[in-house]
């Protein structure tokens, strides 16, 4: 049965709490095998505390499959990009590498890419995924349309992303605030900024600091 | 008889986009070929496989009743008439000549091996259908494309690569003339 088209997943960043729970709760979902799919990224850890929880955004175009050159990475008729197929992986890593939100992971153990697959085994009997069913924040949420609006009114919905020159709609949905001017969101933007905080980097590298702070 | 998947069709809802967001006609081949959609796949489904399976070893059958049946009618059918082949002063002996019999069949071979003897085969070689040359002198028929050998007297191989024997033709001498008044089929 495929998943309904009524209910969507929506992220929104700034509300995450960093708890972990969506890590630990996706290694209990029955179609990942006791591994975690989600990928929870801190931004600043030395600045700040704000993480982001990182899910498959199951593009309209998806990277991965487009990549693969053994044809195993498949999209269900409802949109959903399932974790690669086990007769046809090959373990080539391409789908890790080429997925511009690092979502595809790389089972060694098993020979097999693994993904987030939005829970296909709950969401296609009409259940929540594991994640957004224990996050305490609703940073992961997945719900109507409708329900977002009423209760997130300062929030907008995109699924506009840009990887380089490619636009990609994606059927998870990023919340933004309301007011932000973005329309499209930029993968790639941030992709030469270093992990680590500014202030830190350039405590360690810049040449006056030492003369700024004696 | 193996059709596309019914449940192949594109989804309306949901349309397929390649990554550079151009028109579906003007993508390579390939991307049809190698679809992300798994509902676009070109599967055999099981019971198409085990359908075109039975029907196809049951045409087989079918078939093999037919020459099976084929073959009795015409073992049990009327004889053809006797043919008068040669006349006793046409052939010396250790002469021959070809004939059909009856007409309308592959050549056939007419041998003279001795004053009153005769002999009569299918001149098809029973490996390759070359036509075979007798060599009267030493008793045999000389097939020259694979260097077959077969009893002059019975017809049966006797070297070389062919497995079955010659058809015999039946020959009766009626006074001066040859007649050939039936042909055995191998039994094998």
């Amino acid at each position: 049965m495929p998943v309904s088209d009524r209910y969507e997943f929506f992220v929104d960043p700034a509300r995450c709490i960093g708890c972990q729970a969506c890590i630990q709760a996706c290694t209990e979902c029955e179609t990942h095998k006791g591994q975690s799919m989600i990928q929870l990224d801190v931004l600043d850890r030395a600045g700040s505390t704000q993480t982001v929880p990182m899910v498959c955004m199951h593009c309209d175009s998806p990277t991965c499959a487009e990549v693969c050159p053994a044809d195993a990475i498949k999209r269900t008729e409802d949109g959903v990009v399932q974790t690669a197929r086990k007769p046809r992986c090959i373990a080539c890593n391409n789908c890790v590498l080429a997925c511009p939100f690092g979502v595809p992971k790389m089972q060694s153990r098993l020979g097999l890419m693994m993904k987030c697959d939005m829970c296909y085994d709950r969401t296609s009997a009409g259940m929540k995924p594991m994640c957004a069913s224990v996050c305490p924040s609703q940073a992961l949420a997945f719900g109507t349309r409708e329900e977002m609006l009423r209760l997130r009114p300062t929030a907008r919905a995109v699924n506009t992303f840009l990887f380089g020159n490619q636009i990609i709609r994606t059927k998870v949905h990023m919340l933004v605030p309301a007011d932000a001017p973005a329309e499209v969101i930029d993968v790639t933007a941030a992709i030469f900024e270093p992990t680590m905080g500014h202030e830190l980097l350039e405590d360690v590298f810049d040449e006056t600091a030492d003369r700024r702070t004696p | 008889m193996i059709s596309r998947n019914p449940g192949a069709l594109a989804d309306p809802d949901r349309p397929v986009v390649p990554p550079d967001r151009g028109a579906l006609d003007a993508q390579p081949k390939w991307r049809s070929d190698f679809p992300v959609d798994a509902g676009q796949e070109e599967y055999v489904s099981r019971r198409e496989l085990v359908k075109f399976m039975v029907l196809t070893s049951g045409a087989f059958v079918i078939g093999h009743v037919w020459l099976l049946v084929k073959s009795v009618f015409e073992r049990l059918g009327p004889r053809p008439p006797a043919l008068a082949v040669a006349a006793l002063e046409e052939l010396p002996v250790g002469g021959a000549k070809t004939f059909q019999y009856p007409a309308g069949s592959p050549p056939r071979l007419l041998v003279r091996t001795g004053a009153a003897s005769f002999v009569a085969y299918d001149q098809q070689c029973t490996h390759l259908a070359c036509p075979v040359v007798p060599v009267v002198a030493r008793g045999r028929l000389h097939c020259p494309c694979h260097n077959g050998w077969f009893d002059l007297s019975t017809g049966r191989p006797v070297a070389g690569p062919p497995q079955r024997p010659l058809p015999r033709v039946v020959l009766d001498i009626r006074g001066a003339t040859v007649y050939a008044t039936g042909v055995e089929e191998p039994a094998s």
